[in-house]
């Protein structure tokens, strides 16, 4: 089976986002009210699996995901 | 004679100079692909560079890679690794040495000569220093902010200070935990640094306070 999967990676609450707060200085130097930018990362890929979750878990877990530092959440749809 | 090897990634690129620093301290040293093995050398050390481009976070695809089970084999049976800049991300993202590498909390990349407070010279790596010693080194990163949750927890070798030894907010040149330069784990054969000794290895450079370094490391490996 097929599925489409996206995964976002985002810095624990409470830990600096250095790129985040460089970004919104800028939006709020444009003129916009920004407050507390952060820059999760976005991964998107196809996966041929029986196991979606068990094994998106363990991608997460291993390598796309410091768990000291970041916290995760995905999605997991059937390709159609 | 004791043999170190000095693992190559894809983006690694301070290699050639570690090599010499290690040859310079009295030991044999061999740059080593990292698809290669690990048999027939004594200890490890992972050089600064750009392992993979920086994708994704510094050090964690190499660190995911087969050579590190060698490495962690050679951690377990207590052979010295040393971990310098990439290398010590390496480490952190191989679970070696404790906490995590971020981006500075200016989100530059820094390179400059630092001073360094020598916190801990009860290591293979530093026991040719005096305690408190005040050392310079060239720092040369992106991600060297150094966090973890409890640092009671790890043993911390060089500190971020003034040239007179004062670790204080100012001499923090990237955010990092109590000035956090340089640790250790626990048995202290495992070492991470994010300034380079290897770069201040010889009198032309500006230093020689890194050649010590790699001097302990060399003496402590011919035991």
């Amino acid at each position: 089976m097929r599925w489409k999967v996206t995964v976002i990676v985002r810095l624990k609450e409470g830990l600096n986002d250095p790129e985040g707060r460089v970004i919104g200085n800028a939006l709020r130097n444009l003129g916009y009210a920004v407050d507390n930018l952060r820059v999760p990362k976005y991964f998107e890929f196809e996966l041929e699996s029986e196991e979606p979750e068990k094994e998106v878990e363990g991608m997460c877990k291993k390598l796309l995901a410091n768990p000291l530092i970041h916290d995760y959440e995905y999605s997991i749809e059937p390709v159609s | 004679m004791v043999r170190f090897a000095v693992i190559v990634f894809p983006g690694t690129n301070c290699d050639f100079e570690t090599e010499r620093a290690i040859r310079k301290a009295g030991a044999e040293a061999e740059r080593v692909w990292y698809r290669a093995n690990l048999k027939d050398f004594d200890g490890v050390v992972l050089p600064g560079g750009f392992s993979y481009a920086d994708y994704l976070r510094a050090g964690a695809i190499a660190a995911r890679q087969e050579i590190m089970e060698e490495v962690k084999e050679f951690a377990r049976e207590g052979r010295p690794i040393l971990g310098i800049c990439n290398g010590f991300q390496v480490l952190t993202e191989a679970d070696l040495l404790p906490g995590a590498l971020r981006p500075n909390r200016i989100p530059r990349f820094l390179c400059k000569w630092v001073h360094l407070r020598v916190n801990d010279v009860e290591t293979p790596f530093t026991f040719l220093y005096e305690p408190g010693e005040v050392i310079r080194m060239p720092i040369a990163h992106a991600e060297g902010n150094y966090y973890i949750d409890d640092p009671s927890k790890v043993r911390v070798v060089f500190q971020y200070s003034d040239e007179k030894g004062n670790v204080s907010e100012e001499a923090n040149p990237n955010g990092s935990v109590l000035n956090i330069a340089a640790i250790a784990n626990e048995g202290g054969n495992v070492l991470g640094t994010m300034p380079h000794p290897e770069r201040a290895s010889d009198r032309f450079l500006g230093s020689e306070d890194g050649l010590r370094l790699f001097k302990s490391m060399v003496e402590w490996a011919r035991r």
